[in-house]
């Protein structure tokens, strides 16, 4: 009789299984982790998704190239410029049109300012996570300024809408330069306290170092991108590889380590805000004068065929696949995200862990869960 | 012996952290004027919102209570989702011309994402955001606004 109870699989004796959301605060949203549990020790994740699912792309195949844009801000809601612009260089791609440099610098630069923002507000959730209160505070202190810096140019403070296909919605701002410059300044003092407050904290250390390891062959088995695969040593920076908008004419480092533990994961984080700081160093002065939009028709309609566009968000690799017959909607739109692909390996690393170090990895990989559920 | 030295150095560099991790919350403590939150529902009055702050759609009337729409729905077709309806009606002009104008521009603001295609691709620029931000109401039905005011024309010289 016992012999049978043991064959059960997920059902196995002494094991017993606890649901860890929807709601619940270090999931970040509406994500249901089914946990079968032996004591403490956490045996298997089962992730169950569909709780925000709004039927994004769905949605796209029933609306114009113009207002797709509007609904990719809302899947990654911590980096939808990033998501606008993933489409907008598809569509560009399609139609074969020629991008200005003007536009192309801004785009990057507020890429760059959008990924620094989404880093932010990680380190100021990943510290609330583990039991720092005082990083959510100072963590969202210092992104304010990033979305005024938003707000000005853009009229809106986190989904922005700010690329249209040919271009961007509005001309910058005439104070945008001397915000961001502003922005650096004040940003350069405040990132060593990030350091002080919570990398070198015993504590966090203790519960981030060596917890979740996820091997260099496991990360490109599971796919995973962004600085949680960059922290195994896969090298899958897209910017890097691939460049698009103005990443080709700029000089950074693709932050690499190989430890690949929730530690590597957090730090990769805070050495890709320097880099993007670096990058907007570079091209914050160099803005040429142009036109900010190139004009379209009013009507965009995409040639046949298929079309593939990836960028690197502040998680990983987005892919935009659009499907075309030539009529002004598309056929069938698909967005590879990295927060659902990133998922996929949350039972692989965090099993054999406690229910604690479990909040960890999964603050660590950093999860959007509207991304996850499109 | 030894490992009762790296116990010790353990302990100490722990501690060390957790007191350099200190210092930066302390030196908040004492010096609060660098820490800026904003007093919101106490300073209304005082607040000024970025200029292209995207608060709501809103048509702005001259004093002669005119404004630029010529009811010609480009916003309505523009609208991913449907928050915008164009109402018209036929009118008569002083010469005695039938005339396409609008009777209610409708906006539901309930369910408006604010992408700003109305505003970008109006031929007339006749819609505009405004800058409030505090829309909460008690009753769904406030939320559909008539954007025209009664008893407004079209301005002239707008086609």
């Amino acid at each position: 009789m016992e012999e049978e109870v043991k064959q059960t699989g997920i059902n196995e004796q002494e094991e017993y299984i606890i649901n860890m959301g929807p709601q619940h605060p270090s999931t970040h949203g509406v994500l249901r982790l089914v946990l079968s549990l032996k004591g403490e020790v956490v045996k298997n994740v089962e992730p169950h998704l569909g709780y925000i699912h709004r039927g994004i792309e769905k949605m796209c195949e029933s609306i114009t190239y113009q207002q797709i844009i509007h609904l990719t801000d809302r899947m990654d809601y911590l980096s939808a410029h990033i998501n606008n612009e993933a489409v907008c260089l598809n569509v560009e791609k399609a139609l074969e049109v020629e991008i200005p440099d003007r536009i192309k610098i801004i785009r990057t630069i507020m890429s760059e300012l959008t990924r620094i923002q989404s880093h932010q507000l990680f380190w100021a959730s990943f510290g609330m996570d583990l039991g720092g209160l005082t990083c959510f505070f100072y963590g969202l202190r210092d992104r304010e300024k990033v979305l005024d810096i938003f707000e000005e140019t853009c009229g809106s403070r986190m989904i922005v809408s700010y690329n249209c296909p040919g271009g961007l919605m509005y001309d910058i701002h005439p104070n945008f330069q001397k915000r961001v410059k502003e922005f650096l300044k004040y940003f350069r003092k405040k990132l060593p306290e990030y350091d002080q407050l919570l990398t070198g904290n015993v504590i966090f250390r203790e519960r981030t170092v060596g917890i979740g390891k996820l091997s260099l062959e496991d990360a490109i088995s599971y796919g995973v991108t962004g600085p949680s695969g960059r922290a195994s040593g896969f090298s899958c920076d897209v910017r890097k590889h691939e460049p698009y908008s103005a990443y080709d004419r700029v000089r950074f480092n693709e932050i690499l380590f190989t430890e690949g533990d929730t530690f590597h994961r957090y730090f990769a984080r805070i050495q890709e805000m320097k880099e993007s700081m670096n990058i907007i160093d570079q091209l914050i002065d160099n803005i040429p004068e142009g036109p900010y939009a190139v004009k379209m028709k009013p009507v965009i309609k995409l040639p046949e065929g298929e079309y593939f566009q990836r960028v690197e968000t502040a998680r990983g690799e987005l892919g935009v696949y659009i499907i075309s017959d030539g009529n002004k909607n598309p056929v069938r739109v698909k967005f590879r995200s990295p927060n659902f692909v990133n998922l996929g390996v949350l039972n692989h690393i965090a099993r054999d862990f406690k229910i604690a170090d479990l909040v960890a990895i999964g603050g660590s990989l950093d999860m959007i869960i509207p991304d996850i559920d499109r | 012996m030894k490992s009762i030295i790296n116990y010790l150095k353990e302990v100490i560099c722990g501690v060390w952290s957790l007191l350099k991790g200190m210092a930066v919350t302390g030196k908040y403590f004492f010096s609060p004027g660098q820490i800026v939150t904003q007093k919101y529902p106490n300073n209304r009055k005082s607040l000024v919102m970025m200029e292209r702050f995207k608060g709501e759609v809103i048509m702005p009337h001259n004093e002669k209570n005119e404004h630029k729409c010529t009811g010609c729905g480009i916003c309505e077709i523009n609208c991913p989702n449907g928050s915008i309806e164009v109402i018209s009606k036929m009118i008569t002009t002083d010469d005695g011309k039938k005339k396409k104008a609008i009777d209610k521009h409708i906006y539901r603001l309930g369910m408006c994402t604010f992408c700003a295609l109305c505003v970008k691709n109006c031929p007339s620029d006749a819609l505009a955001f405004g800058q409030e931000f505090e829309h909460a109401v008690f009753n769904r039905a406030l939320l559909i606004k008539v954007l025209n005011k009664p008893g407004s024309q079209l301005m002239k010289g707008v086609e």
